[in-house]
């Protein structure tokens, strides 16, 4: 692996890492409301898939995205602004943590509703196989979307029309308090695709080389005109479902034995072990991040408030009410 | 469905200008029309393709212009209107026709969370100009799940707009106007209407999108109307004229916004109004109508804005207690005359 790279994964996860906790403890000073769905354990698997895409592709995410939208190119700080619902986020703060928004890179959203982002991904999809164009949509989804109408509906248009959709699964085990067993008849997602006759794999999503190589396979078919593909990504997630959720259904023993095979760490040894990074270069990672996490926490606090509350709502000002006086 | 149709219509020809068209023919024009200057427009939607669509509206698109611009879908509405959004948020204009209203509240969830919402979300940096065309209304003993009016729904959704044209001439312009324009947008049509005949000048000079009409002068009472209402209010209109009473009739022609100042300046004349609404009387436009006129034009106003509606029931299947259950040409005389009074001079 390139030393490059390798700096990047470790880079960018520990700036997810150290992003979601900033943003936890904000949440906690009551400078970020609303719901708050957060990502520490599930790193490897934004980072991984994202680096083996293209800057010219698309992006759809869920509410659980603050981490995707950064790995793709929008900064900690309008990421955080956002968070801080100011008019320097990404959204100009109308959108919040699940609505991030950044039409310049191509980073969709950001959907609060479980099973939109499928639908929004292949229509994507579609224009962009109008128009003969070798761009690819990557459509992230959990375990919990995977009983929505709209997956069954969107795999089955996707294949159909062979739309150029790399489904990711982001399977950590729950949907919001209750476990995959509990919730689906076949819990491994990635099956799912062969009622479609989509080519579908399973990889460890705690190991962030194996999502990449995954994804890196997957988007060559998919932008190759064979159709959609789905990578189920099995990981998981420390924290609740969001800041609201203590996560008390889960056992202690559970979470140890998960912990222990960390994103962060697991990367880390194979780093320090294969010679990708040196202790020193780790270091500095940490240390570059941290100060880039202070920045974002203090542009957002110093952003001005947004003060516009009826524009965008369409392209023009409608007038509902005929000029009352 | 009111008419035989031929079968495989979608790979006969489209429709061409004529000085007389049903309303069908009308907006497959329009339709026509839009895909040839735009290749960014394209039609999403169950049997628009090579069936030609339930009323005939795509008649011919789909030979015109392949199947990757008029797409036979399966019957996944809530999913492919979802594509619809997707593909208007990067950069297309499709055109999704719901076969019927009753179909869309499966697409509730892409209709109102996602096309209505998503460019005030992101702050103004997605628009989504996304046309749902929608078949509705009271047709023939379709019973209660084909024969809804969600007016009342979709009018209080923030980020739609919602137009509602009766005549081919409207059908044509809205619909035109509808594609171009940068919103989502609710064109619904009526199931009773598509094979009524109108005038037909595609070069006339448009009414804007939102605009009502006046379809009728008169000094006594103003009726309020839209879709199938509009032409039982002209026969109603038409038997009071012989009894003394001069009726002003308003085609709405759009439902969000709606055209208040046009409003006001007939009430200012009639002094009175009566909303004749489809749709049931709880919660509707009419209501809306009614308390808006009544803050504005309150002064105008010799007696409170009044409202003839649907029953508040489920459609019945039954053809006289159908019938029953939403306004009818007795029902507005009747409702003229206990406003105006009969007269006799």
């Amino acid at each position: 692996m390139q030393r490059k790279l390798a700096r990047q994964f470790f880079y960018d996860m520990t700036l997810a890492r150290q992003f979601e906790q900033a943003a936890a403890d904000q949440y906690m000073q009551g400078n970020i409301g609303g719901f708050l769905h957060l990502y520490p354990g599930e790193e490897a698997v934004a980072v991984g898939s994202l680096h083996a895409a293209e800057p010219g592709d698309y992006v759809v995410s869920t509410y659980r995205e603050h981490v995707h939208a950064m790995v793709w190119g929008v900064s900690p700080s309008a990421v955080m602004a956002e968070l801080f619902g100011r008019a320097t986020g990404c959204s100009g703060g109308y959108g919040g943590s699940m609505h991030l928004y950044d039409v310049s890179r191509r980073f969709l959203g950001g959907y609060a509703i479980v099973g939109e982002t499928f639908a929004i991904a292949a229509g994507v999809g579609y224009w962009l196989h109008l128009n003969d164009s070798t761009q690819i949509v990557l459509c992230y989804f959990g375990d919990g979307a995977a009983n929505q109408g709209t997956f069954h509906e969107t795999l089955n248009m996707a294949a159909l029309w062979k739309l150029p959709v790399l489904f990711i699964c982001e399977n950590n085990h729950y949907q919001i308090g209750t476990e995959i067993h509990r919730h689906s008849a076949v819990p491994d997602i990635y099956r799912h695709a062969s009622a479609y006759g989509i080519d579908g794999r399973h990889v460890d999503g705690m190991d962030v080389v194996a999502v990449h190589e995954a994804t890196r396979a997957a988007v060559q078919h998919v932008r190759s005109g064979n159709g959609p593909y789905l990578i189920e990504c099995e990981t998981y997630r420390y924290r609740g479902h969001s800041m609201a959720d203590s996560g008390a259904y889960r056992s202690a023993l559970e979470l140890a034995e998960l912990r222990a095979r960390d994103p962060l760490e697991i990367f880390r040894e194979r780093a320090l072990g294969q010679g990708w990074l040196n202790e020193a270069d780790c270091q500095e990672v940490e240390k570059t991040v941290e100060g880039v996490v202070a920045e974002a926490v203090r542009f957002a606090a110093e952003s001005p408030q947004p003060t516009d509350l009826g524009k965008d709502v369409y392209s023009e000002p409608l007038d509902l009410y005929g000029g009352r006086p | 469905m009111t008419r035989q149709r031929n079968d495989n219509v979608g790979i006969i020809g489209t429709a061409r200008p004529a000085p007389e068209l049903e309303v069908w023919q009308a907006l497959n024009i329009a339709l026509d029309r839009a895909m040839e200057r735009d290749s960014g427009v394209f039609i999403l939607g169950e049997d628009v393709g090579l069936f030609g669509g339930s009323y005939r509206v795509t008649q011919g698109l789909y030979a015109k212009y392949g199947e990757w611009r008029v797409r036979d879908t399966p019957i996944s509405e809530n999913s492919f209107v979802g594509i619809g959004v997707g593909a208007a948020l990067a950069g297309g204009r499709p055109v999704v026709e719901i076969m019927t209203i009753n179909f869309a509240l499966l697409a509730m969830d892409s209709i109102i969370n996602m096309a209505a919402k998503l460019r005030y979300m992101s702050g103004g940096q997605l628009q989504v100009p996304l046309v749902i065309r929608v078949p509705g209304g009271v047709a023939k003993q379709l019973g209660a799940q084909h024969s809804q009016r969600l007016e009342h729904t979709l009018v209080n959704v923030p980020g739609l707009r919602v137009v509602a044209p009766a005549t081919p001439q409207d059908s044509y312009w809205q619909l035109s106007q509808a594609i171009v324009a940068d919103d989502p947008i609710i064109v619904l049509e009526h199931e009773l209407l598509y094979f009524a005949k109108g005038p037909f000048d595609p070069g006339a000079a448009p009414l804007p999108m939102h605009a009502a009409a006046v379809r009728r002068e008169g000094r006594d009472v103003t009726l309020i109307a839209w879709h199938r209402m509009v032409a039982l209010a002209m026969e109603a209109a038409a038997q009071l004229s012989t009894r003394g009473i001069d009726v002003e009739i308003i085609d709405l022609r759009s439902l969000r916004p709606i055209d208040l100042p046009l409003l006001r300046e007939s009430v200012r004349k009639t002094r009175h109004a009566i909303v004749v609404e489809e749709d049931c009387r709880f919660g509707g436009v009419g209501a809306e109508i009614a308390a808006t006129l009544g803050e504005v034009a309150h002064s105008d106003l010799a007696s409170p804005v009044r409202r003839l509606a649907a029953s508040d029931v489920p459609t019945p299947y039954n053809a006289e207690l159908e019938r029953a259950s939403i306004p009818g040409t007795k029902s507005i005389i009747q409702a003229v005359e206990e406003l105006t009074g009969p007269r006799t001079d």
